[in-house]
């Protein structure tokens, strides 16, 4: 009886290890490059600066991460993050606990209704989650008196201390990003919401024919997307002190360009967890190679932009020569 | 009311069902799929379910595994009456599907894929470990020969097959449901599948076996239900029927029943020349992989060839390798004596050749466009110079077809959607014939449109033949088949079975030969001597 798996030839071997890793590949050369050419790159306070920075958007795209497994898409999660960070300062005032819970309530409260419009309601995640980042933003407006408000976190308050202080020599930034990294590896791998969140992004009508609870794991995906959206949110208030109303504009686009370029298909089903963090952490190293070169702002997005599509056009290709 | 028990009495002793369905019935929008079926399965006994499209076979499936709810009737299992509203309730009763399409998430591993959803856990995380260790426990138990850490969509369809089937035994099912598992399968998989449902049996687990190969059902199957429009027609022990008995039961005809001529509106017959002409249309060895081998047939001018076949025999499939749409592994096909490369609908259609497919909804009419865009929509490139598409060339065209066919619609501007069945397969046959083809071939012209509209059809396809076009007719109806092709071209699971012409064909001859032999018939075709072809098979 020959029913052996196909034989993996070795050229299909590394173009699956390019496919997945390509994105680790870019960041260790860029990082090889920049350190050569500037003093300044590989000093502790720059790499620090560059984990910190690289934090809040690292938080964002885990959620993202999940959400794209199963083959949908969070539009709203740059918003909930600018929401969420204005909430914890405007709660700020009533201390630490309502800081958190205010936040994380409204935005959990957002991915809710998202989760249950998209898994329930049969509609496309896509204008859902577009229509949850118009409202995050509204409210947000709503709640800033159209942005002109910036409410600031009280001196001396224990809040700011959630993403200012550090342990053991390293910022909590850092340390909350490796937690919830190492937490979401734990979920993927070793719960059956993990496999379920592939299946479903890998073959819905499979999923639910094998009685997977489909629609339950995709409500718990955007609660917490939203979740951890707000999370960074709240991260970013104790980081500067305040309440921004601007950031978090285009915010999930780069959210799901680290996505990608950690090798997860757009199209769902594949993908690891770290894959995103490096897709993360390449996005903001090209940002911090930029400063050094004193170049315009602009030139960031440009090359990150030709980043990506060197990655996905690379990844279509390395699928297609994976599959001979 | 539920039949008695089917056993056989001398090899076992009476067991308990482990299913019983008696009068089951289910609707769609008042369409009746199920209008009462029994079904009796007993533990350790492969039982056959067959019947041709439209029979109820996947409604009576769907049922049973808690897709679809039934309207009335019971299921019993084990003795108790149970309805099952999700798919989750089926599986925690016991039943399992395999399904024709693997239903397994391509991107996980074999062990993954056995246990999604039920994974073993320790510490309330999933062991991975117990994972891979039962599923490895598993596959040897059923005597498979996997890597359980593999990829699944990396493995052959035969082995996704049976990691199917090793998830559903996984769950202690008592019965297994598979839905043609082999219709993609090679022989060699067929027969390891078979070991492992086999294997299956001997436990005790009572399993449902679909398949449109006869072969299949003598070789494997200990009892048989026939389904026909929805009700249980025959069941018994598969060792009381031979083939032509089946075969007549799934298309309710009585092997002795030979029908007279004149239940069709097809006239007599329209070959013009004979055996002279040169054919239009010559396909030879045509081979799609699994489905198709050697396939070969040419077509007059004039003549109407009829491709005849159970379903899944690969009528379908012969009409779209020909047409292009399809990929083949070997293929001849010319048209007028000038070779057509295969693989390329364009190529094929510049050709000459047209296909009406038989799937009308998804193939074919697109509902929200006029009846005059979707007539024109296959002209349009020779209607338009430059890309600029002339509007009164395409009201031209369009009201000369709408008046030929009788088209029956308020205006040329309203949608095709709003039209009756009949009406919409006409506005097909309408964009195809304003190709100008010379070869036109049909899948199934007449499934699922009125009887006046039928008529209509029927006398077109003549009309269209004594003007010279070459047709190929594929009907399942057995007198549409007899009365309106001048030969009959029997395809019997991707083989070409049989031909039969002149006094040859009739439905009793048809019958016969759509039930066929264990193995493809190699005898040459009767009569015909431009048809030779046929007989040349390697």
């Amino acid at each position: 009886m020959a029913v052996t798996p196909r034989r993996v030839g070795t050229a299909a071997r590394a173009a699956r290890l390019a496919q997945r890793q390509g994105a680790l590949v870019v960041l260790v050369v860029l990082c090889l490059v920049a350190a050569g050419a500037f003093d300044t790159f590989a000093t502790s306070g720059n790499l620090t600066n560059i984990a910190v920075q690289a934090s809040f958007l690292a938080v964002i795209a885990l959620g993202m991460t999940f959400v794209i497994f199963t083959g949908g898409i969070d539009l709203s999660v740059g918003s909930v993050f600018a929401l969420g960070g204005v909430l914890a300062a405007y709660a700020s005032q009533y201390g630490t606990l309502a800081a958190l819970a205010l936040p994380l309530a409204v935005c959990g409260a957002i991915g809710l209704v998202q989760g249950l419009i998209i898994a329930r309601g049969g509609l496309e995640p896509f204008i859902v989650t577009l229509a949850g980042l118009l409202f995050a933003r509204g409210l947000l407006l709503l709640v800033t008196d159209s942005g002109r408000n910036t409410y600031d976190v009280p001196v001396g308050s224990a809040f700011r201390e959630i993403a200012q202080g550090s342990i053991l020599g390293v910022r909590h930034p850092i340390w909350i990003v490796v937690v919830l990294y190492a937490v979401g590896t734990l979920v993927l791998h070793r719960t059956s919401y993990g496999p379920t969140v592939l299946a479903i992004g890998g073959q819905r009508d499979a999923a639910e024919l094998m009685g997977l609870p489909v629609a339950r794991a995709r409500v718990l995906t955007y609660v917490a997307s939203a979740l951890l959206a707000g999370s960074a949110g709240v991260m970013i208030a104790s980081y500067t002190s305040s309440g921004v109303p601007i950031i978090g504009i285009g915010t999930e686009l780069q959210a799901i360009a680290a996505v990608v370029l950690g090798g997860t298909l757009l199209t769902g089903g594949a993908g690891t967890v770290l894959g995103t963090l490096v897709g993360v952490l390449l996005l903001q190293v090209i940002a911090n190679v930029i400063n050094q070169l004193s170049l315009a702002q602009a030139w960031q997005a440009v090359v990150q932009g030709t980043i990506l599509l060197g990655v996905v056009v690379a990844q279509r290709y390395l699928a297609r020569a994976e599959r001979r | 009311m539920p039949q008695s028990p089917v056993v056989d009495p001398v090899v076992r002793p009476v067991a308990e069902p482990v299913v019983e369905v008696a009068g089951l019935t289910k609707s769609f929008g008042g369409v009746h799929a199920l209008r009462g079926v029994d079904l009796t399965l007993l533990p350790g006994r492969i039982h056959a379910l067959v019947g041709e499209n439209g029979a109820g076979k996947s409604t009576l499936i769907k049922v049973l595994t808690g897709v679809h709810t039934a309207d009335a009737g019971t299921l019993r299992l084990g003795g108790e009456p149970i309805a099952f509203t999700r798919p989750a309730d089926a599986q925690a009763a016991g039943i399992s599907t395999v399904y024709q399409e693997v239903n397994l998430v391509p991107l996980l591993s074999v062990a993954q894929n056995v246990f999604l959803g039920r994974e073993p856990r320790r510490f309330g995380l999933v062991d991975t470990g117990a994972v891979r260790r039962r599923a490895r426990e598993l596959v040897a138990r059923l005597g498979i020969d996997v890597d359980v850490d593999a990829q699944l969509g990396r493995l052959g369809l035969g082995v996704q097959q049976m990691v199917a089937l090793a998830r559903a035994v996984s769950v202690d099912a008592r019965v297994v449901i598979m839905d043609e598992p082999t219709s993609s399968l090679e022989p060699r998989e067929v027969e390891t599948l078979f070991g492992v449902a086999r294997t299956l049996a001997a436990s005790g687990v009572a399993i449902v076996f679909v398949s449109h190969r006869l072969g299949e059902l003598f070789a494997l199957c200990d009892d048989v239900t026939v389904l026909r429009d929805g009700r249980t027609v025959h069941a018994g022990p598969m060792a009381e029927l031979d083939r032509v008995g089946l075969v007549s039961r799934m298309l309710g005809r009585a092997v002795e029943d030979v029908q007279r001529r004149g239940a069709t509106e097809f006239g007599e017959s329209h070959a013009r020349g004979g055996a002279g002409v040169q054919p239009v249309l010559e396909v030879s060895g045509v081979s799609v992989r699994n489905r198709l081998h050697d396939v070969s047939f040419s077509v007059r001018p004039g003549e109407v060839v009829g491709l005849g076949g159970l379903l899944g025999s690969g009528r379908s499939e012969t009409v779209k390798a020909v047409y292009g749409d399809l990929p083949t592994t070997a293929a001849a096909v010319s048209v007028e004596g000038r070779p057509v490369r295969t693989g390329s609908v364009s190529k094929a259609l510049a050709a000459g050749l047209a296909l009406l497919s038989e799937d009308r909804k998804a193939e074919g009419i697109i509902p929200d466009l006029s009846v005059r865009d979707n007539i024109a929509l296959a002209v349009l490139p020779r209607l338009s110079r430059a890309g600029v598409v002339s509007d009164a060339r395409i009201d031209a065209v369009v009201e000369v077809f709408v008046r030929r066919l009788q088209i029956k619609a308020s205006s040329p501007r309203q949608k095709v959607r709003e039209l009756s069945g009949g009406n919409q397969q006409k506005v097909l046959l309408a964009r195809w014939l304003a190709t100008e083809p010379k070869v036109f071939l049909l899948d199934e012209p007449t499934r699922g449109i009125d009887v006046g509209a039928k008529r209509e059809v029927q006398s077109l396809i003549d009309e269209l033949a004594a003007q010279g076009l070459a047709v190929v007719l594929i009907s399942s109806e057995m007198e549409e088949l007899v009365e309106g092709s001048d030969r009959v071209v029997v395809l019997r699971d991707g083989h070409v079975g049989a031909e039969l012409d002149g006094d040859g064909l009739t439905t009793s001859a048809l019958l016969s030969a759509l039930a066929g032999g264990g193995q493809p018939v190699g005898e040459p075709p009767v009569g015909n001597p431009p048809a030779a072809e046929v007989a040349s098979r390697g």
